[in-house]
């Protein structure tokens, strides 16, 4: 109990840079996503190509070694270097959005065919359609793959503990050689990893079940379990 | 009109002239599906006010014809004019070429449909759902997007569920909600197709009184695929009745279904008649 009691605050220093790595990371991968997988959908074929060349690319290539590359490699060809954390969050990002893209281009793909044009019924110009039509009805489709993708992407910026990153990766191993208490080095590091996940888990749950909400489905689920009164207030319950 | 002899002689509102220039005018349209060739040559204008009604076995044409003017579709060879501009084509440097989305956007945004399955957008309120396209595509004010949805929304008895999400509602309330949202752009044209389809028997007629009510108190033109007859003799001016993408028949509704001239539109009207 006292390791744990003792290498707290080293290990919420630890979780700090995972969760810095994860938000950044994110961030860059939901950007990438968005572009990547609208232009996706387009009819313009060259616009088409770019994305798929871009998610082929950035899907083939393993985040650890991209981010070698970004850290190790770029320096020597450009003469600048990359702060660690961010060549992690570019690794990542970049890795992560190809995924995220396809995710996006899919769930464009999937809303109804009627939806479209009725928005060419209703004159909209297709900036407008995708962005008041088809994007409100195909976010709650993506949100379950991005949910995932997140804690992927979590996950995998252990990777950043490589370039002397002090994760909580980098922090396990060090607390496990300098106390020589394997198995508790590495169960405090697998607990601050569940931890994160499930916060971001939960996060996304919500996020989910208000796009639906959105879209009228499950208007009778309240948003919280327990708050039922406090948020049925959109359903007058009438039957159709 | 080459057709047909009695083009001319269907009912048109009083006020109208027969010579006047026709709203819609399909001029040897043809559209092929591969192999599959949907409307083969097709001619035939619609004067302004005219309610048409398009019967005919299904795989005639006649959904095609709606989808060609709404602009869902493209054709394959003719021209199709709006109020004497084309729709398909568009002019440069004297000539006739393909039309630019840009330029259909402008022709079409005189034409609003209603699809058989609806189509709501359940991303929105009943409300929005009416006030979205007015609001960014005519430029219209909330204010007065609102003003207009809650009118049309009185029209087709639904005022009560403005804030209501369409999820919420029966296919048949759906159904006028659609049609509010359809006129909410103040259409010229109003496309109709099969908007009772797809909807359980009980809720259709309530959608046909909208439908009339309409037909009563505006001169907008209709053109509907439907397989309501009784619907269409009472509403339409016009009957036009296809087979493998051609008019076999054009007339006024009293005609067509009492005493039609065609061995095709006798058996189409009896197959039909027979079934309801």
């Amino acid at each position: 109990m006292d390791f744990f009691v003792e290498s707290l605050p080293i290990y919420l220093n630890g979780a700090w840079y995972t969760l810095l790595i994860t938000v950044g990371g994110c961030a860059l991968a939901f950007v990438i996503s968005m572009v990547v997988g609208v232009v996706g959908t387009l009819r313009n074929v060259l616009a088409r190509v770019v994305a798929l060349a871009y998610v082929e690319v950035f899907r083939g290539v393993a985040a650890l070694v991209l981010m070698f590359w970004l850290f190790y490699a770029l320096p020597l060809l450009t003469g600048y270097r990359l702060e660690p954390v961010l060549a992690a969050i570019l690794a990542l990002g970049l890795n992560v959005g190809a995924y995220g893209a396809e995710n996006v281009r899919g769930a464009i793909n999937a809303v109804p065919r009627g939806q479209y044009e009725a928005g060419i019924a209703l004159n909209f110009e297709p900036v407008q359609r995708m962005r008041l039509v088809i994007l409100p009805q195909a976010w709650a489709q993506m949100l379950p793959t991005f949910g995932n993708l997140i804690i992927e992407l979590m996950k995998g910026s252990a990777v950043v503990s490589l370039i002397a990153v002090s994760d909580l990766t980098f922090v396990a191993q060090q607390m496990r050689t300098f106390s020589g208490q394997t198995l508790l080095a590495f169960l405090g590091a697998l607990v601050m990893y569940f931890v994160i996940a499930q916060v971001f888990q939960f996060l996304m749950r919500l996020a989910e079940r208000r796009a639906n909400r959105r879209l009228g489905r499950d208007l009778d689920k309240p948003l919280f379990r327990r708050a039922a009164s406090a948020t049925g207030g959109t359903s007058k319950g009438g039957e159709p | 009109m080459p057709q047909s002899d009695d083009n001319n002689s269907a009912e048109v509102p009083k006020a109208r002239e027969a010579e006047e220039q026709p709203l819609v005018r399909f001029e040897n349209v043809v559209k092929r599906y591969g192999d599959n060739v949907v409307l083969d040559e097709l001619d035939f204008n619609v004067l302004p006010g005219q309610r048409v009604t398009l019967i005919g076995p299904s795989g005639s044409g006649k959904t095609t014809i709606l989808r060609l003017l709404m602009t869902l579709e493209q054709v394959d060879d003719g021209v199709i004019w709006v109020d004497g501009d084309p729709l398909s084509h568009m002019y440069r440097n004297g000539a006739l070429v393909r039309a630019s989305q840009k330029h259909q956007r402008g022709v079409r945004k005189k034409i609003g449909m209603v699809f058989q399955q609806l189509n709501l957008f359940p991303n929105m309120t009943v409300r929005r759902n009416i006030t979205e396209a007015p609001v960014h595509t005519l430029g219209m004010s909330r204010d007065e997007a609102d003003e207009r949805a809650a009118e049309l929304l009185e029209m087709v008895g639904l005022a009560d569920r403005i804030d209501e999400h369409p999820t919420r509602l029966s296919g048949g309330q759906q159904q006028r909600v659609a049609i509010a949202r359809a006129l909410a752009m103040r259409p010229e044209i109003l496309l109709l197709d099969e908007v009772t389809s797809a909807l359980d028997p009980e809720l259709v007629a309530g959608v046909l009184d909208v439908l009339r009510e309409i037909a009563r108190t505006t001169d907008i033109t209709m053109l509907a695929v439907t397989h309501e007859m009784g619907f269409a003799k009472d509403v339409s001016h016009r009957v036009l009745m296809f087979d493998r993408g051609q008019i076999v028949e054009d007339g006024p509704p009293e005609r067509i279904f009492s005493e039609p001239r065609e061995e095709r539109t006798k058996s189409f009207l009896h197959a039909v008649l027979e079934a309801g």
